[in-house]
């Protein structure tokens, strides 16, 4: 026998413990993707009115807009990697790290410079213990953002993206981060925010766009419009990666509580094996032991 | 009767108020407007909100003023918008404005001390985008309660 009754014993007893942890950490993570699911629902109805009004303006609108010209040349591109602040949740954060990573590689063979945002403390992390420099990060809300703090991370995008590329600017924003395609399958994926590509509709035969009046003016319209949309978009990504987090979590918490449960049932039966073996070696004992003793006695006698 | 239309306010978190209404009053950066059925359509940015980047651009000299809807049983919804825009389609309306609040769920005193600090903020040379937001957003508040009561 490997090791004593009691060394086995004692690591039952504290494998245990940490499967009662893990078990506790799967339940909160699927209480809160609930929770997630209702915010994303809610976020629904700002969505569809938004684009609709994108919609109706730049559908009929001749301006041009810079939010949704390609420059004729990207030398800087913004990538903002959205990956999680706490740890225990499987290979999400590395699996957005390295998208990111790969994007970042491929932009600079293009000769793009990459200026890199990051959202999450493991991102954070992953990115400052390399050196690598990081233009402006943000960490507290990966697993529950608001609207004000995707509006926060946002504006900064945004900010970058207006300024000329002389001063620093950028041409274009991707955003790294988990799509939620299920309970059980979120994907790491890369979507360009800016500039944006209108899609027309086509099949949608358009009940003839009312003409509409514009306050101030169509273009400041349009400006503020794709301004909005761009934040709800941000927003919109970052409560899929809150999903996705959650959901990762709540997959490897309960691959953790299986394996603990594996692990107890191995070693009960170990302890259960050592503990019998130790009986048998008492009676075998004891047995052996009155054998020798009456063996004696005949002797005496 | 008078004749009514559709109305849905949403925020950027969730829809504010939806249902039917004969009027709605609203401030947008040209001035107070009001919509009556029928109206129409017309796209319209409301005073207020995030000026980050459209200080330059934008009619920002006004202060955000509350949404006022007449339901069509005569009461009055009362919802403090901060920026956004106002949506009029023939038949319906659609007030869009990511902090968009009612005002019987905003607390006054709260409302009132944030008003204040940020006050107080530009009174002392503080002109940032942050701190102007914080007083549109403030004084958003503060409008729609004091209209409700």
């Amino acid at each position: 026998m490997a090791a004593s009754l009691r060394e086995l014993r004692e690591r039952n007893r504290s494998v245990r413990a940490t499967q009662k942890i893990t078990r506790a950490m799967e339940l909160i993570a699927a209480s809160r993707i609930t929770k997630a699911q209702q915010a994303a629902l809610q976020a629904l109805p700002y969505t569809r009115e938004l684009n609709r009004a994108v919609e109706a303006v730049a559908a009929g609108s001749k301006v041009r807009h810079p939010l949704l010209t390609e420059p004729d040349e990207i030398r800087r591109s913004a990538v903002l990697v959205v990956t999680s602040d706490r740890g225990l949740a499987g290979a999400y954060s590395s699996n957005v790290i390295r998208m990111a990573e790969r994007l970042t590689q491929t932009l600079s063979h293009q000769g793009r410079v990459v200026d890199t945002y990051i959202c999450g403390r493991k991102g954070l992390a992953y990115y400052k213990f390399r050196g690598r420099e990081v233009v402006k990060g943000w960490d507290g809300f990966s697993d529950k953002p608001t609207y004000t703090q995707s509006d926060a991370v946002a504006g900064v995008l945004l900010q970058a993206f207006r300024k000329p590329t002389e001063e620093g600017g950028v041409d274009e924003i991707q955003v790294v981060y988990t799509r939620f395609e299920s309970m059980l399958r979120q994907e790491a994926r890369i979507r360009r925010i800016l500039p944006l590509r209108v899609v027309h509709n086509k099949d949608e035969e358009r009940q003839a766009t009312p003409l509409y009046e514009f306050e101030p003016s169509e273009e400041i319209v349009l400006d503020r419009l794709l301004d909005l949309y761009i934040r709800n978009r941000v927003h919109f990504y970052l409560m899929q990666a809150a999903a996705s987090e959650l959901a990762s979590k709540q997959t490897a918490m309960k691959s953790a509580t299986d394996n603990a449960q594996q692990l107890i049932e191995e070693l009960t039966r170990q302890a259960n094996q050592a503990r019998q073996g130790q009986i048998t070696q008492e009676i075998t004992e004891i047995v052996g032991g009155v054998q020798a003793l009456s063996e004696a006695k005949t002797r005496n006698e | 009767m008078a004749e009514t239309f559709h109305v849905e306010v949403v925020a950027a978190s969730q829809s504010v108020w939806e249902g039917e209404a004969t009027q709605l009053t609203a401030t947008t950066t040209e001035g107070e407007i009001g919509i009556l059925a029928r109206h129409g359509p017309l796209l319209a940015m409301l005073a207020g909100g995030d000026t980050a980047a459209g200080l330059k651009n934008a009619a920002l000299g006004r202060e955000p003023g509350p949404v006022v809807v007449t339901t069509a049983d005569g009461r009055s919804e009362v919802i403090a918008v901060d920026g956004g825009f106002l949506a009029v389609e023939s038949d319906r309306t659609a007030v869009i404005s990511p902090y968009a609040q009612l005002a019987e769920e905003i607390s006054l005193d709260e409302a009132q001390a944030n008003l204040r600090r940020a006050q107080a903020k530009r009174d002392g040379g503080d002109n940032s985008p942050q701190t102007l937001r914080d007083y549109h957003r403030a004084i958003a508040q503060v409008k729609a309660v004091s209209r409700k009561v």
